[in-house]
């Protein structure tokens, strides 16, 4: 599906359809919405990081002055009902506010170090592969095409069972889920970092460094590495979106990060018993989930245009 | 034919990958019992001899494949039957479902792509791509909600005192076939689980109609005076849907998770509901048989993207 790169010079058919010059118009806007990704990320960071100072209430503390067995509304629907909750409480009077803030430190968290996990594993395998060529290479890539085979959800969901089935629930910690998670998401930055490698191996810079009796890890960490970075720093960053969608599906399934620890998958989860009554223990955690999610992606896409003007 | 073949040690790698993960994790296919107080050691001891969990790993392997081979993927513990069986029976649901959700997706997905294509810039193209970017990030499950919230719990209304309410639960109200209600408990599962294929195929389409539009061929066809509209369905259309039906064929991964999530929420007793159930139940026979059908159907998929792809476009060639 090789796209060819190079534009064919002014063109017929677009004209008719194109009205003027607004291709600049077009490449602001994208820039624009990254960078507004890039704010609206920082923001979430930040009130992530700041959780602490920030959560008007004990994320895991049941109001037990107005909670009545009914979640609380929030106090712009109903200000004399809400006790003090600005986005009301969840089922059990804990407050939805505080728990969305220590979610955002759970989501970004997960992400942050199962994207880590994943380019270590992804990287080494895939800069082995393309720098040995040969049978490593073909062994290599085959093995990868087998975990992409096989469904990741489905995977994952059966793997994090069987930890909670060997013990408990209480199992399934965040290092578990971290490790879960980034040891089968590795295959897509693997073959990234292949296509790269086999390519730049045979570039003079790389014949130089061989010459002058560098070591093959050396030539591989110093001298190639630095120059498949972009493609990795794309990858990784769209990745992150991705795992804090599996995250929060895994913790919304009870097979992710486990409660009493608030993770937006896991308010969610609850908030279906009482989806009748209260709106806003089910509208909130998900509105994170996708701000969040799609501020990354925007992120993601506008660093590709600036770091690989080629790809699209 | 030749990529046909090259499926078959795929799989049998996966076999050996999903038998190595799932069978020597702690506890293994014994861990319900091991929980048990009355059960003693000497019964696990014999439960394994039984089981052949004794004998070593690689004969216990070839075994199970044999099994395996044979349609024979074991007994269901959460069902009380076997797991062919059990998968069989909840098929047909979400045969339906995905049936469903991937037509709503083609039809709307490749519509708007093109309408964004042809209307490059324009505010129309503006809204068609931002929403796709809400559809590729957005959580299906938490859109499966919303969906329930807004059309199930407290209804759209419309003009003159009429309401929307769709059920939110379950494939039928009864065990009598009626066309009608089958439909209507079909929309919201099915609208969920067609969002991101909506989003895939209109990106990809977009782009794929832009690449062509900007060819050679497409000019000439230009030059020549014909019409714009018979150029972009003559020409540009067939050349542009190439690619987008391989992306199609390969957006099966994630119709598959999201059935997964679709069917938990809307109570569908569909294969990922199945599915959800022995998870809380380690109904490891059941799992394991369920991972091996969607790798299988992946795999197939991905063959059978090739093999279209090759003869709607005869520039390719495998080797």
């Amino acid at each position: 599906m090789a796209a060819p790169a190079v534009p064919l010079g002014p063109n017929i058919v677009d004209e008719e359809i194109q009205i003027s010059n607004v291709t600049f118009w077009r490449r602001l806007r994208r820039h624009k919405v990254a960078v507004a990704g890039l704010v609206v990320l920082a923001i979430m960071v930040l009130a992530a990081v700041f959780a602490k100072q920030l959560a008007p209430f004990d994320p895991n503390a049941i109001d037990n002055v107005h909670w009545q067995g009914t979640p609380l509304p929030p106090c712009f629907q109903d200000a004399s009902q809400c006790g003090g909750h600005l986005l009301g409480t969840d089922n059990v009077g804990r407050d939805l506010l505080s728990r969305l803030l220590f979610g955002a430190r759970i989501s970004l968290t997960v992400g942050l170090f199962a994207v880590l996990m994943e380019l270590i594993i992804g990287t080494t395998l895939g800069a082995i592969a393309g720098y040995y060529g040969g049978w490593v290479d073909y062994a290599l890539m085959r093995l990868t095409d087998v975990f992409l085979s096989i469904p990741l959800l489905p995977l994952l969901l059966v793997l994090t069972a069987i930890v909670a089935a060997s013990s408990s629930k209480a199992a399934l910690s965040f290092w578990v889920i971290v490790l879960i998670i980034g040891a089968l998401s590795w295959m897509g930055v693997a073959r990234l970092v292949r296509a790269s490698f086999l390519s730049l191996r045979e570039r003079e810079f790389a014949e130089a460094a061989r010459a002058v009796g560098n070591n093959d890890a050396r030539i591989i960490f110093r001298h190639l590495l630095p120059n498949a970075i972009a493609p990795i720093v794309v990858q990784g960053t769209l990745d992150v979106a991705g795992v804090i969608l599996i995250e929060s599906g895994l913790s919304f399934l009870g097979l992710g990060i486990q409660p009493p620890t608030a993770s937006w998958g896991n308010m969610l989860s609850d908030s279906q018993a009482n989806l009748q009554i209260a709106w806003w223990a089910a509208v909130f955690p998900g509105l994170c989930i996708l701000i969040t999610v799609l501020a990354i992606n925007y992120m993601g896409d506008g660093l590709r245009d600036a770091l690989d003007p080629n790809m699209n | 034919m030749r990529r046909t073949l090259q499926a078959i040690p795929l799989l049998l790698a996966i076999s050996v990958i999903l038998y190595g993960i799932l069978y020597n994790m702690p506890g293994g296919p014994l861990a319900p019992y091991l929980q048990n107080p009355h059960i003693t050691a000497a019964d696990i001891a014999r439960l394994k001899h039984n089981l052949g969990m004794d004998q070593p790993v690689p004969i216990q392997y070839l075994k199970w494949l044999g099994h395996i081979v044979t349609g024979d993927m074991g007994y269901s513990t959460s069902n009380s039957e076997p797991v062919f069986q059990a998968l069989l029976e909840r098929l047909g649901a979400t045969l339906e479902l995905m049936g469903a959700s991937t037509l709503i997706s083609i039809l709307i997905g490749i519509t708007a792509g093109i309408i964004a294509a042809v209307f490059r810039y324009s505010l129309l193209d503006y809204v068609i791509t931002t929403g796709a970017f809400f559809g590729q990030a957005m959580p299906v499950f938490w859109f499966a909600l919303m969906m329930q919230l807004a059309f199930a719990v407290h209804g759209i209304p419309l003009p003159f005192g009429y309401q929307i309410q769709l059920p939110s639960a379950g494939i039928a109200s009864s065990d009598t076939f009626d066309l009608g209600d089958r439909l209507v408990h079909l929309i919201l599962p099915a609208t969920v689980l067609s969002l991101l294929g909506i989003a895939t195929f209109s990106r990809f389409m977009r782009s794929s109609l832009l690449e062509v539009l900007n060819t050679d061929y497409m000019r000439t066809a230009a030059a020549k005076g014909l019409s714009f509209r018979t150029i972009l369905f003559k020409h540009g259309f067939k050349n542009a849907l190439i690619p987008v039906v391989t992306v199609i064929a390969l957006s099966l991964p994630g119709l598959i998770a999201g059935a997964i999530f679709t069917e938990y929420v809307f109570a569908w007793p569909g294969m990922g509901r199945l599915f959800y159930n022995a998870l809380n139940q380690s109904d490891l026979a059941l799992l394991m048989g369920y991972l091996l059908m969607v790798a299988f159907l992946v795999v197939f998929s991905n063959l059978l993207a090739d093999v279209v792809y090759a003869w709607l476009d005869p520039r390719v060639k495998y080797d």
